[in-house]
């Protein structure tokens, strides 16, 4: 094998680290997942029948229709919420665990650690989600015999790019702050939700937000994955919602990097590396 | 070539800065100085906050020195952090596990992130907890129901696990029970021979130091008093036990605070 061969096996090796580890978590904290599970489901019911309760004042809607709308809103905050926890994990866990020194100090490159959660996210992400779903459209009579679920899967997946690229920027947080900075991706989650038209359109923000939902990669994909569960739009058809969550993915993944390496630095030079911060 | 080249290693830290406040700057590192040859291991003695856990951290490329200089087999620890860290590993004095997991599972992942495969570790793991004496009816117990002696064991373990060439020992005995402590010991000792592994311990504990050891060091307010070997101190201070030696170096004695007060200074 030659060098380079060999430097690109180990970090293959240490990507799948990173994901075996997550998976031990996984299964050890299992019963934690199902009680949390459960919150989520109660919590994007709280949401969905919102639709129901406006028709029951009085108001006038499609029902069935806004429900998805609501539906799929509420389920990719969930995702994003996944994928920013898992991602901002990356610290703070370790360093409640106290192995963050050991891991900082193998010979794993960050891309590559960071790629790892990342990667593990996205597949935890998506089997919750798809579960979350099922189950919260089963409270309902929705027809979606026309959903093209294919197109909506891949308009998720690619916008999962995106999305990590912003979860990493998110990630730095804990690493510089300690103390509050894992709160402050769910603040970070809570931005880019809000201005992508999370449970209602875009047209009705004002104009500076309708400015931040153009380069916020969860307006393309709300946008997208509605048009394929609720009109069936195929792949072809979403083409204007993906080439910008790939334009955004290119962009914020390398920007994500660099602003965790430029956190990185500056913890090692503060030594807020180890366990007590 | 030597395996650890230090000269004028500087570190300082400043705590307690907020809104408009710096905070104090604490020394922790002031200007040290010094080499470790290959297969050779080296004790830093030193109170709480001499600086003895900074410096293995420069080493370990987890803390950023202000000044002067670290490599290792000629490696620089800033400049050429990866090429550092494939050949590195440290068992500090904390055992550091996710808790909830057990000591194979600790050991599989961490081996991955020095590129060790499935069928690898699935040889070595078993291979090396038993050498380290750890029972194998608990390898599938969570670390949280193991005691510190033994989840030490299990880092000795992870250290060895990836074949490191320079060992870094961050008071590995610390709150270890008498038996526990001369099981790590004999380890360590087993893992120079076996591996011509070069050693840094950093410890407190003198007899550690002394027994362990081909030369001690005394390292007080980040300032590296002396270092040499234990007979030459003895000689030098006119002593009869490292313990003295220590005393006289520093000029503290029983009766001190043994953490090393801050050499502070306030910044507005």
């Amino acid at each position: 094998m030659t060098r380079a061969t060999l430097a690109l096996r180990h970090e293959l090796i240490g990507l799948l680290g990173v994901v075996e580890r997550n998976w031990y978590l996984v299964k050890r904290y299992a019963i934690w997942e199902v009680t949390w599970f459960v919150w989520t489901v109660a919590n994007t019911l709280t949401i969905v029948f919102i639709a129901k309760g406006i028709e029951a004042s009085g108001g006038s809607l499609d029902v069935e229709r806004e429900t998805t709308v609501l539906l799929i809103g509420a389920v990719i905050w969930s995702y994003l919420g996944i994928l920013f926890e898992i991602l901002t994990q990356t610290v703070g866990w370790e360093r409640w665990e106290g192995t963050i020194e050991y891991t900082f100090m193998a010979p794993l490159s960050r891309a590559v650690h960071l790629l790892g959660m990342g990667m593990f996210a996205v597949i935890y992400g998506l089997l919750r989600t798809a579960l979350l779903f099922i189950v919260v459209a089963s409270f309902f009579t929705l027809d979606l015999g026309q959903a093209d679920y294919w197109a909506a899967f891949v308009v998720l997946v690619i916008a999962s790019i995106s999305f990590l690229g912003v979860g990493v920027m998110t990630a730095v947080f804990p690493l510089i702050s300690p103390e509050k900075g894992t709160q402050l991706g769910f603040i970070a989650q809570g931005m880019l939700l809000v201005v992508s038209g999370v449970y209602y359109s875009v047209s009705v923000l004002p104009g500076w937000m309708q400015v931040l939902a153009k380069i916020s990669p969860a307006t393309y994909a709300l946008r997208g994955i509605r048009s394929a569960i609720l009109d069936g739009a195929g792949v072809g058809d979403l083409w204007g919602d993906i080439w910008p969550l790939l334009v955004i993915g290119v962009v914020s993944i390398p920007l994500g990097f660099l602003i965790f390496n430029r956190g990185e630095i500056y913890a090692k030079r503060h030594g807020m590396l180890k366990r007590s911060g | 070539m030597s395996a650890v080249e230090i000269h004028n290693l500087r570190k300082e830290f400043r705590r307690g800065g907020g809104l408009g406040r710096k905070g104090r700057r604490t020394t922790a590192l002031d200007g040290v100085s010094f080499a470790i040859d290959r297969g050779e291991c080296v004790s830093i003695l030193g109170r709480n906050g001499s600086g003895k856990s900074t410096l293995v951290r420069i080493l370990s490329t987890l803390i950023l020195p202000d000044g002067g200089e670290a490599r290792l087999f000629g490696h620089d620890v800033v400049a050429e952090g990866a090429a550092v860290r494939r050949f590195v590993n440290r068992v500090s004095v904390e055992a550091s596990f996710f808790k909830k997991m057990s000591p194979v599972e600790n050991l599989s992942y961490a081996a991955r992130f020095y590129g060790l495969g499935l069928h690898e570790t699935r040889v070595r793991i078993p291979e090396i907890l038993d050498r380290v004496g750890f029972p194998s009816s608990r390898r599938d117990a969570r670390m949280e129901q193991l005691s510190r002696g033994t989840q030490q064991k299990v880092a000795l373990a992870r250290a060895l696990l990836t074949s490191p060439v320079i060992l870094l020992l961050d008071e590995p005995t610390t709150g270890l029970d008498p038996r526990s402590k001369l099981e790590v010991q004999d380890f360590i000792r087993d893992i120079r021979e076996a591996h011509d592994t070069t050693i840094l311990l950093c410890t407190h504990d003198m007899r550690e130091a002394e027994i362990l050891s081909d030369r001690i060091g005394i390292l007080e307010r980040g300032r590296l008093l002396h270092l040499a070997p234990v007979g030459e101190l003895l000689a030098r201070f006119e002593s009869e036990s490292v313990e003295e030696v220590f005393l006289a170096a520093t000029g503290v004695s029983f009766e001190d605070d043994w953490d090393a007060p801050d050499r502070l200074e306030v910044t507005k």
